[in-house]
């Protein structure tokens, strides 16, 4: 096995991962945009829709395209009550206190999800098969497909829908300028609520195509949250190609780094990087610096 | 006259009903589990067998016509919660010994207590440094990591082969058992060629499996618990690694071969006794045992005991034994459960002695090999 080889394999793991990033990152980003929030509660929904999917195939015996949008319904029906119920009745919160709620909904969510089914970790049988393909002397899983195919999906349509919708473009408008986008006639809380919505969707259906790979329990929501996060940050919060850039990044370099310097360092690149970004770009890998005009 | 027999009857017979009352007072036991908390998957099923042999023995007349009493506490897995509660089972409840905790920090931290108690303690825990240096009234009952190091080494050195590769978890339970592949590795002869880690949630390890492929070696030994493994497992089915895989106790448990799916054939890994009883031959010491163990368990919970509750089920039946020999006494106790030799218990076959308070040989585990969805012995 030569270096070639192996470094083709390194890249195209890290891609897999990356995509994962760049999936629950969007999710971050999307409700940072319209409401200035971080929500750490985005990775309890990439949780959720795993683990609701695998009750709906396992207990409540539907077929697995029904079981997964079973599943991401009820991850949307929990990401719409969650806005209801904690979000939007704190109607002067500073950001912080938003922030802190939803890490508090994220203890809740893991806590009722860990006793109602569990602590066990469970399994998704994958959707098209197990055998590996073999792409230039390295090999991936059809999963890695459903991944990658879900991944370019969720980023054509989530341009079509910021850029040629109305409420796509009534959710930017709030993002750049509440006020105004209140004058000009918008529901912000409207539009706030469809950005839980949307994000609430997106990490579950993220949650859903990774189950087969990475199996799920109550407890894996944290570190894929924290990882989706720092591919945000990476992209600079903007919820288009710069955060799922990030996320491939994010993921190759960590495989690279594994794979080429030690596995030990491997969470220990993923966040150093985070720092440096934060340190260096704050605004991120891909964005221009923003000037304020007074 | 009359009265005054009456009077001296009663006095009687209250004196007798004290006195009645006293005999068939409980012998109190005092357990610390982790009942809920991360280490849950440890403290319940040691709450239920301890729960479970305490009834079949009250049930069977107690120890000498007097009833056991099983005082349990929950530690959350949280230390300083255990250092409080094993006050509370001394000074409160008045043990006379104490079963239990299910971690290793727990235990360590709850054995200044006992020592300064004079209370014998059988931890549930697999720490080495637990009964290393012994401590004089601290016992154990789950294996050491360094047994199923050496089963594992035992196995590649019949085999012939001398280059390993290993990939363990970045959590206490990995950075131990790496310790040990380390340590012993020389002593078999075995020299280790990839030394690589994951984190316990990473959703994939295809980059260290390549590295390792990479690599001269000719095995695989990965330490960790579920998920880790089964997703390392699926990994090196998806890269067509040929190396055999050998995994750690860990996790020896159907959940695994759920887990790792088609993945799991032919990887091997060193269990207790308890997840293969019924194939065991006949002459095995443990297997009457294990096959008892195995039948009440699941009669009263209808699960599958493992060897977790093994451990518990193996301290209550040390204790019962040294209770028996030796009366009531917490020092009584002590000394007969140091002079236990050769009991057949879940865990293995326990012979204490003042040098060695953990009592186990490498002959506690198997080594099992996964065929077909289901164990099998690896002769």
């Amino acid at each position: 096995m030569d270096l070639l080889n192996q470094i083709t394999q390194f890249v195209i793991s890290g891609l897999a991962t990356g995509a994962i990033y760049a999936l629950i990152g969007l999710s971050f980003a999307i409700i940072f945009n319209s409401t200035g929030i971080i929500n750490f509660a985005q990775g309890e929904f990439v949780m959720l829709g795993g683990v609701m999917t695998i009750f709906a195939l396992n207990v409540l015996k539907l077929p697995l395209l029904a079981a997964v949008v079973a599943a991401v319904l009820g991850t949307t029906a929990v990401g719409l009550a969650f806005e209801r119920l904690a979000i939007r009745p704190l109607k002067n919160a500073t950001p912080l206190s938003l922030i802190i709620i939803t890490i508090g909904a994220s203890i809740l969510i893991r806590g009722v999800v860990m006793l109602l089914w569990g602590k066990d970790t469970q399994v998704l049988p994958p959707f098209s098969g197990n055998t590996p393909l073999e792409i230039a002397g390295a090999t991936l899983l059809p999963q890695h497909l459903w991944i990658f195919g879900v991944t370019i999906l969720v980023i054509v349509a989530s341009r079509l829908f910021f850029h040629h919708t109305i409420s796509g473009k009534a959710m930017r408008a709030c993002s750049f300028n509440r006020k105004a986008a209140n004058l000009v006639g918008i529901s912000v809380g409207r539009m706030v609520l469809l950005s839980f919505v949307i994000s609430s969707a997106l990490g579950s259906l993220a949650g859903v195509i990774i189950a087969p790979l990475t199996m799920t329990a109550y407890d894996v929501g944290v570190m894929l949250g924290l990882k989706g996060f720092c591919a945000a940050i990476m992209g600079g919060m903007g919820s288009g190609l710069g955060t799922v850039l990030g996320g491939i990044i994010l993921g190759t370099l960590e495989s690279l780094g594994a794979g080429l310097i030690s596995s030990g360092y491997k969470d220990a690149i993923a966040f150093l990087i985070l720092l440096l970004i934060l340190f260096l770009r704050p605004q991120g890998l891909f964005k221009k610096g923003e000037t304020e005009r007074v | 006259m009359k009265r005054l027999i009456s009077a001296a009857l009663a006095v009687v017979s209250l004196l007798s009903f004290a006195s009645a009352a006293l005999a068939a007072a409980p012998i109190k036991i005092g357990a610390l589990f982790a009942v809920t908390g991360p280490a849950s998957f440890l403290g319940e099923p040691e709450r239920n067998a301890a729960q479970m042999v305490v009834d079949e023995i009250n049930k069977a007349g107690g120890i000498k016509g007097r009833k056991l009493e099983l005082v349990v506490y929950d530690t959350g897995g949280d230390a300083t919660k255990a250092v409080q509660l094993a006050n509370k089972l001394i000074k409160n409840d008045h043990v006379v010994a104490i079963v239990g905790p299910s971690t290793t920090g727990d235990t360590m931290a709850v054995i200044p207590v006992v020592e300064k108690a004079h209370i014998p303690m059988i931890s549930c825990s697999a720490g080495i440094k637990i009964t290393e240096p012994v401590k004089k009234y601290v016992f154990k009952t789950a294996q050491n990591d360094t047994l199923a190091v050496a089963r594992i080494y035992e196995q590649l050195k019949k085999e012939r082969k001398s280059k390993v590769a290993i990939l363990t978890v970045s959590d206490s339970f990995g950075s131990s058992g790496r310790e040990q592949l380390k340590s012993q590795a020389s002593r078999y002869g075995i020299e280790i060629v990839a030394d690589d880690t994951y984190g316990p949630k990473d959703p994939d390890m295809t980059a260290q499996l390549t590295k390792i492929r990479g690599s001269k070696a000719q095995a695989l030994i990965c330490w960790g618990t579920n998920p880790g493994p089964a997703v390392i497992a699926r990994n090196a089915q998806q890269l067509g690694l040929k190396l055999p895989l050998y995994m750690s106790h860990g996790v020896s448990s159907k959940k695994f071969i759920d887990l790792a799916g088609d993945a799991a054939e032919g990887i091997r890994l060193p269990s207790g006794k308890v997840l293969v009883a019924d194939l065991l031959p006949k002459t095995d010491k443990q297997k009457g045992s294990l096959l008892a163990f195995v039948k009440d368990y699941q009669r009263h919970f209808s699960a599958a005991g493992d060897h977790f509750g093994g451990h518990a089920w193996d301290a209550v039946m040390l204790l019962k034994g040294a209770i028996e020999r030796g009366g009531d006494t917490p020092d009584g106790i002590r000394n007969q459960l140091e002079a236990t030799r050769g009991f057949a218990g879940i865990g293995g076959v326990f012979s204490y002695s003042p040098r060695d308070h953990a009592g186990l040989t490498k002959d506690a585990f198997v080594l099992v090999e996964v065929k077909k969805k289901d164990w099998a012995l690896v002769k």
